[in-house]
């Protein structure tokens, strides 16, 4: 039976031939990740198990991101217990202050994650990892614990949406972009309890720091996971990086589909979604028109926080400043790319844009710490969530969009197209 | 399991895990301590008008965001007994089950039900009676599955026997 490469990467680590939508498996997890929110939940439901070891030391993940550098007594105390556990489980992925950086853009860059994996973790935004052509999706922290003991996860195989795109990316046109404009068509649960593989000649050509922000953004949508095939551009990222075999998968030509969407992309301009729903996506020339003020601009998070997500801001940021009153923050994803970012020259744009540069954090994309929102303020960020209260006070709004975009609203107050700060 | 009665709460479409608990409150896994804010950003108060038992009805893809634990566990902690809805978002759904809080699904009952209306459920069923409205709904089946997780007593409870069996 021809098969998605949704349904093959599941078939293969539930030991099958083959599986079909709707089907109930018992698949074996390549990698099991949790953060400082989501960790002290499933090591508290893990020791209930009276099980003694993790399953495998090397692929239970510990990423405290959300709250560190600690917070406060409280986040304090969270940060401590997964790093206990990991002492005492010998867990050879726990990244301490200084080595941590926002989970799923340190783990594709530190070549814990590749292609053809089964990665859980609790956090809803694993999904990230379909950019490299694994199946990659959240699940709560009791959902977890029981992988972390076992090495296994049951899943209902779910049915696909395939999305094609095609044309060539306009000037200003980024990853991130079509997903909010994917997100628009579909609507926030236009793919509740599906995978959504994307595809076409658009992806063919788009870097990988595209890819992730796309399916990052998958859960946006509802969807199970996301997904892009593997190709020489995956590859070229995964081989000097991989610290494990990867196992490359396809889907068949002739493969089922529950619906297929063709999105043609030549015409398309930067997007905006408008608070409080990823799916309320405006063009950026129509938001620039609504004249909306800020009062902040967040570049970075698990959607944006890549080193070519901060040379796009730089380009437009050389030179110039942020306007008097906005608050601009840069969030390196990693440590790595932060460095990556001093060397090109991108911090020395960034602080003469008088931006404040954070370390890696996921700091204010969950209205976490560092750049919370009073009532009434409103922020232009490149995360991928703007529910109320999203980055702060319940009468805050987030407004999303690509690094271009958050860098010219920065310069200009209100939200702006890239354009007009050439 | 006891048949739940108690007080209809009505809340709209798409309800994310944000606005049945912040983040700002995600520095704490206690159960007690979330409940004092369950549901703050969609219906500030709630958690001081809830009474135990009660339940909330929404509309479509109800919790959806992320996949914090934290979201059902501040629902049960808060004294509510079952969420309505014609659909949820699919970790909220998991994790309904795991940590133990009743969800049913009913596009049908999820829009007849009014705010404040009297509602009993019967959680072997899946039958929904509106007092209030003199209605009867019926809930669409848990999965096979999810139905033998709950007879186990929940996933960690269907791991403890399997592991125990496997020795
Ligand atoms: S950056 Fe934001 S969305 Fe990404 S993992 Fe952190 S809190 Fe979640």
């Amino acid at each position: 039976m021809a098969q998605t490469i949704t349904e093959k990467i599941l078939a293969f680590h539930a030991g099958l031939k083959e599986v079909e939508p709707g089907q109930l498996i018992e698949a074996d997890v390549d990698i099991a990740l949790a953060n400082d929110v989501t960790a002290p939940i499933a090591i508290a439901e893990f020791e209930k198990l009276g099980v003694e070891k993790v399953f495998d030391k090397k692929r239970v993940l510990l990423i405290p991101d959300h709250f560190t550098p600690n917070k406060d007594i409280k986040s304090a105390e969270q940060a401590k217990i997964l790093r206990e556990f990991a002492q005492a489980q010998e867990l050879k992925n726990y990244f301490e202050i200084g080595r941590v950086g926002i989970e799923h853009v340190l783990l594709p860059e530190q070549g814990l994650v590749g292609p053809g994996d089964l990665i859980i973790g609790a956090d809803s935004h694993t999904c990230t990892y379909g950019a490299l052509g694994a199946f990659a999706t959240g699940v709560g922290s009791t959902d977890l614990a029981a992988a972390m003991a076992t090495g296994k996860v049951w899943f209902k195989v779910p049915e696909t949406i395939k999305v094609v795109y095609h044309g060539e990316l306009p000037a200003w046109v980024e990853g991130k972009d079509l997903i909010l404009h994917t997100i628009g068509l579909l609507k926030v649960d236009g793919a509740l309890y599906q995978a959504l593989e994307m595809t076409g000649e658009t992806i063919a050509a788009l870097p990988m720091y595209g890819r992730m922000s796309m399916a990052n953004m998958a859960i946006e949508a509802g969807a199970k996971n996301g997904i892009i095939a593997p190709d020489e551009i995956t590859l070229d990222y995964v081989r000097p990086r991989a610290q494990r075999d990867y196992t490359v998968f396809a889907s068949d030509p002739d493969a089922n589909y529950c619906r297929t969407i063709e999105i043609d992309v030549s015409k398309l301009r930067p997007q905006v979604s408008y608070p409080p729903l990823p799916d309320k996506t405006r063009t950026v020339d129509q938001a620039a028109a609504d004249n909306i003020a800020i009062d902040q601009v967040v570049i970075g998070s698990c959607t944006n926080g890549r080193i070519e997500d901060f040379r796009l801001a730089a380009k437009l940021l050389k030179g110039k400043k942020a306007a008097r009153f906005v608050r601009l923050m840069i969030i390196p994803g990693t440590q790595e790319v932060y460095r990556q970012m001093i060397k090109e020259g991108l911090t020395d744009i960034f602080l003469d844009a008088e931006a404040l540069i954070s370390p890696p954090t996921c700091g204010p994309c969950l209205g976490g710490h560092m750049g919370i929102l009073a009532a009434g303020e409103r922020a232009v960020a490149t995360t991928n969530r703007n529910f109320v209260g999203r980055m702060g006070h319940p009468e805050s709004e987030v407004y999303l969009s690509s690094p271009a975009v958050a860098a010219a609203s920065a310069v200009l107050g209100r939200i702006a197209t890239p354009e007009e700060i050439l | 399991m006891h048949n739940i009665e108690g007080k209809a709460w009505k809340f709209g479409d798409d309800i994310d895990t944000d606005a049945i608990i912040p983040a700002r409150y995600l520095n704490t896994s206690d159960p007690r301590e979330l409940a004092k804010y369950c549901m703050e950003d969609a219906d500030a108060g709630f958690a001081a008008k809830v009474a135990a038992g009660d339940i909330i009805v929404a509309g479509k893809n109800f919790g959806c965001g992320s996949s914090r634990e934290h979201a059902p566990i501040a629902i049960k902690a808060s004294g509510v007994a079952c969420v309505i809805a014609p659909t949820f978002a699919r970790i909220f759904y998991r994790n309904a089950f795991n940590t133990g809080l009743l969800i049913l699904e009913s596009a049908e009952a999820a829009a007849a039900i009014a705010d404040g209306h009297q509602v009993n459920v019967d959680p072997a069923t899946g039958t929904i009676k509106d007092l209030t409205g003199g209605q009867t709904f019926q809930a669409r089946p848990v999965p096979e599955f999810m139905q033998k997780l709950l007879d186990d007593g929940g996933l960690m409870a269907h791991w403890r026997k399997r592991l125990r069996d496997d020795k």
